[in-house]
């Protein structure tokens, strides 16, 4: 199973640049599930099911920090993923708090910046973007060339590794190379682990335990299924 | 260096073949694209700043030099060689237009080092563009309309240094179309505009003339129209100085009539 996990702050166009992805995977054979982690309303999950026939699923996060819901339900999504005979699970994770980033060691890591939010989110949003293996730059249309340019420099002084697309997600013009990467990503195996560390808090993710699986931790802990919220010891 | 960009016809709105086949822009050529709204002018400039690869709408093709352009034209917009300038592209910035202008050119110099001297002829090509002055002490977000379009050209072709350049109904905004044109001959480029005024397709060295979203014809300028562009251009004068006239609260009289008719 092939893992993409894609964050970026709220509207920026991550489900856009997903339906694209997802209408390129399939004509290109791959079978492709879908998970959205949204904290307290979703409909990408429905919209991507009745238009690609795909399975897909949501889980709300609540209280929980979505990047750390995630960490708790993702193990179990590759299980799902599995028995619904997906070949690349797609994450799309609501990034908020700028402290941690969802992304795992193995996976591929995306990022969805709006080239309109100006030219100083590059320096604003940390792990997001700076752990990040590919970072997608959306509504190119609607800045100045000079921005635009300034902007790639930003992400590229934030995170010099990383490989930066500039897409129009309307149109879907720019997206083949994010769809040859990730087809060229290997599979998770074995224990997934978070790829960054995560801020000082208060939970066990908080606190630094990165092992994948809510049942690796206690406090505030949530499964793909059943909306538990508390576990003991 | 580029010397020619090739588009090669794909189809229109009825998925018939456009009757042009191809068009080639030269380096140094200065073209406009007309038709009514609607035709497909702006789809015809969006093919051309995505280098289009069959897989747009029209199944339009870009080459450059003759061969498809390098993913690094798409990649990373300072290797990019179009710079495209709508009616809805806008600085969102809050900088000062100096600070703008210095960040940009620092972006574009491999050392970081920015030569004044680049800054303020950016600003000087701007002030001629327009008539209200862009002061680098404005905050870009301050700027109106016509000074927006302005800077956003004078900075694709001084600091972006962008061979080739797509411009969509700027007239519409408060530009100088002639010292525009006059000004913009004087840099080896191509210039596309997107327009409905009369003046600057005459000017032009060629034309495409768009119908139901396909390229139907190729007009070359002749010296016939070179010439009707001056008799144009002392009308649109005329017309230009009844606007100002009313804009700054004046009254006409009916002598006027008679010198108009």
């Amino acid at each position: 199973m092939k893992l993409a996990i894609c964050a970026g702050p709220a509207t920026c166009g991550k489900t856009s640049v997903l339906r694209h992805t997802t209408r390129k995977l399939l004509a290109r054979g791959s079978r492709v599930a879908f998970l959205k982690i949204d904290v307290q309303y979703a409909e990408e999950d429905e919209e991507l099911a009745r238009e690609f026939g795909i399975p897909t699923k949501k889980v709300y996060s609540g209280e929980l920090c979505p990047d750390h819901c995630n960490v708790m339900v993702l193990g179990e999504a590759l299980e799902w993923a599995e028995r619904e005979a997906a070949d690349v699970l797609l994450v799309e994770t609501a990034g908020l708090c700028l402290r941690c980033s969802p992304y795992v060691d193995g996976g591929l890591g995306i990022v969805v910046l709006e080239a309109t939010s100006g030219m100083n989110l590059p320096r604003k949003i940390g792990p997001m973007l700076s752990l990040a293996d590919v970072a997608v730059v959306t509504k190119i249309d609607r800045v100045s060339q000079a921005e635009r340019e300034v902007f790639r420099a930003r992400i590229l002084d934030a995170a010099p590794d990383i490989r930066v697309r500039e897409v129009n997600a309307l149109h879907g013009i720019g997206i083949d190379p994010l769809v040859e990467r990730m087809r060229a990503t290997p599979d998770v195996c074995g224990e997934l682990t978070l790829r960054g560390n995560p801020p000082v808090g208060t939970c066990t993710i908080c606190v630094g335990k990165k092992t994948v699986g809510w049942k690796s931790h206690f406090g505030v802990v949530r499964p793909l299924e059943n909306q538990t919220f508390y576990r003991g010891e | 260096m580029i010397e020619r960009i090739t588009l090669t016809g794909g189809r229109g709105k009825d998925g018939r073949a456009e009757q042009v086949a191809s068009v080639d822009f030269a380096m140094g050529n200065v073209v406009s694209i007309v038709g009514p709204t609607g035709s497909g002018k702006t789809t015809l400039i969006s093919d051309l700043e995505l280098f289009a690869d069959g897989s747009t709408p029209t199944g339009r093709r870009v080459l450059i030099d003759g061969v498809t352009p390098p993913a690094e034209y798409r990649e990373d917009p300072s290797q990019n060689p179009i710079a495209l300038i709508t009616q809805h592209t806008s600085f969102l910035s809050d900088l000062p237009v100096g600070d703008f202008l210095r960040i940009h050119a620092g972006v574009r110099s491999r050392d970081g080092v920015v030569a004044e001297a680049v800054v303020s002829q950016t600003l000087a090509f701007a002030n001629q563009l327009t008539g209200e002055p862009v002061l680098p002490a404005l905050r870009m977000t301050e700027l109106s309309g016509g000074q927006t379009r302005a800077l956003l050209i004078a900075d694709a072709v001084v600091i972006g240094n962008a061979p080739i350049i797509l411009l969509d109904e700027i007239e519409n905004a408060g530009i100088h179309r002639m010292k525009a044109l006059e000004l913009l001959r004087q840099y080896r480029k191509i210039f596309v505009f997107v327009t409905h005024d009369p003046y600057i397709p005459l000017l032009s060295d060629f034309r495409v003339v768009m119908a139901a979203g396909a390229m139907t014809k190729v007009i070359r300028s002749g010296e016939a129209e070179r010439r009707l562009a001056q008799r144009v251009r002392v009308a649109d004068d005329l017309l230009a100085g009844f606007r100002e006239r009313i804009r700054s609260g004046g009254e006409f009289s009916a002598d006027e009539l008679e010198a108009v008719a």
